[in-house]
């Protein structure tokens, strides 16, 4: 029973969507800058896509995208991951994983309602994971010092937020007109 | 795909150690590293990896880029410290060996010394790394990950990751290509604007075709049954030989010595100023 359960909630679907999701996450982080004007900050497109592809597919997806995405950019990038940041980015995707149900966007359906909703608990995750998580973690692995943690935190809290509120909104909407709306068809 | 994290077929020891048993000497030894604050274990771990990498035969020029990214992260870092928590290390350690300087400013020896502490953590796992990710077939991280116990439906997410990484990057491009053709400027010749309108025009049609990747892939799977069983067997796995458990006997022996150290020190900081 237990078993079913488990193989209902990480179907062949998943484990597909987790592997293309972490790839796709890991070029975006590597190739595509969007300069915001403000010398070495980014607008964060891979932030944008794992909004979309944990909207999708769900939190444990957009769970394990973050935690592959991040640490395989960390390990070819820096040699090894930075393992608070990759904490902080899975569970973002965690988060905003919950919201699948909700936004249902393979019914083709995003009223303004639910873009400004989805953008409020992105807003709120980030915070959360940006402010909270990521700096007590540098602080318990890392012994690195409150100040300094926290104002990188919040830094990066901001751009991620902006970057999620831009592309991910614009993936969401491009998503959703893609699809056939679910009372498309009508008998006659 | 093979060339992503630098691999290449060599022939010592190292590269003839099987993944799984580099994956777990290699998450062992970063782990206690990470934990650690003692300088000398710290150092020890350098001065280890430097050996195995000269052994693993791996040239500098291989990893001059990586090596300068690190460093120049460590420094923007470090100085981040000391303008922002200059007192961090009086803090720290308890003690307070002014050097010179006065009020906020005042530099410290404990200062100094943490800053070299957080200097080495920066740097001292690159080198396992390095080892790590040039003397592995990737191929093998799957297979060596669902041996350490990771769940082999996730395991194989990230085979698909690291099959699929070099694919996407190809798609990338050409997508890139075909919208310079169509007039978008994504180089910092071009302003901010039509820049940012670029890269939408590039992740628009990526996304998309990322996403009806997954469909196809994903059917195709499920019509050869994956899935259906409990466990799995995997294609690079390999039958562990005694250097592989001599590695993680080595490991294990580090990472004895690190809890060793930290009951001798009282906790993770190592403290010379007492």
């Amino acid at each position: 029973m237990n078993d079913r359960k488990k193989r209902e909630t990480f179907s062949v679907r998943s484990v597909v969507a987790t592997g293309i999701g972490a790839a796709v996450f890991f070029v975006l982080m590597k190739f595509i800058a969007i300069p915001t004007g403000i010398p070495n900050t980014t607008i964060n497109v891979a932030e944008g896509w794992l909004a979309l592809i944990a909207s999708l597919f769900g939190p444990i997806v957009g769970l394990l995208v973050g935690f592959i995405g991040h640490t395989l950019n960390d390990a070819v990038t820096y040699g090894s991951p930075w393992w608070s940041w990759v904490i902080a980015d899975a569970i973002f995707g965690l988060l905003l994983g919950f919201g699948k149900r909700y936004l249902a966007l393979e019914y083709g359906d995003l009223s303004t309602k639910k873009l400004v909703q989805f953008n409020i608990w992105q807003a709120i995750s980030n915070i959360l994971v940006w402010i909270i998580i990521a700096p007590i973690g540098d602080i318990l692995i890392y012994k690195e010092p409150a100040q300094k943690v926290f104002l990188q935190g919040a830094v990066t809290a901001l751009v991620n937020t902006l970057s999620v509120a831009i592309i991910g909104s614009l993936l969401l909407v491009a998503y959703v007109k893609s699809r056939p709306k679910k009372s498309s068809l009508r008998s006659e | 795909m093979n060339n992503l994290f630098g691999y290449k077929q060599r022939d010592t020891w190292i590269n003839h150690t099987t993944g799984t048993a580099k994956l777990i000497g290699f998450l062992a030894l970063s782990t206690m590293g990470m934990i650690s604050y003692d300088t000398r274990f710290l150092l020890g771990l350098v001065v280890l990896a430097i050996v195995l990498m000269q052994m693993a035969q791996i040239k500098y020029r291989e990893y001059a880029l990586m090596a300068k990214l690190v460093i120049i992260f460590a420094i923007i870092n470090l100085v981040m410290v000391a303008v922002l928590a200059p007192q961090y290390g009086v803090q720290l350690y308890g003690t307070r060996h002014v050097l010179f300087g006065t009020g906020y400013w005042t530099m410290t020896q404990e200062q100094i010394f943490y800053e070299f502490n957080l200097l080495l953590k920066y740097l001292f796992s690159l080198p396992l790394a390095i080892i790590l990710l040039f003397t592995t077939n990737p191929s093998e991280f799957a297979a060596g990950l669902n041996k350490i116990g990771v769940p082999y439906k996730i395991a194989y997410s990230f085979a698909i990751t690291l099959r699929y990484i070099p694919d996407v990057q190809s798609d990338y491009r050409t997508i890139s290509l075909a919208q310079q053709a169509r007039g978008y400027e994504i180089s910092k010749k071009a302003p901010l604007l039509a820049r940012s309108k670029g890269a939408v025009q590039i992740i628009l049609p990526l996304v998309f075709a990322s996403l009806n990747r997954i469909e196809t892939i994903s059917q195709a799977m499920e019509l050869r049954r994956f899935g259906r069983e409990k466990k799995r067997s995997w294609y690079q796995e390999q039958a562990f030989a005694t250097r592989d458990i001599m590695m993680i006997l080595g490991a294990a022996a580090v990472v004895i010595i690190g809890a060793i150290l930290f009951v001798q020190n009282g906790g993770r900081l190592y403290n010379p100023f007492k």
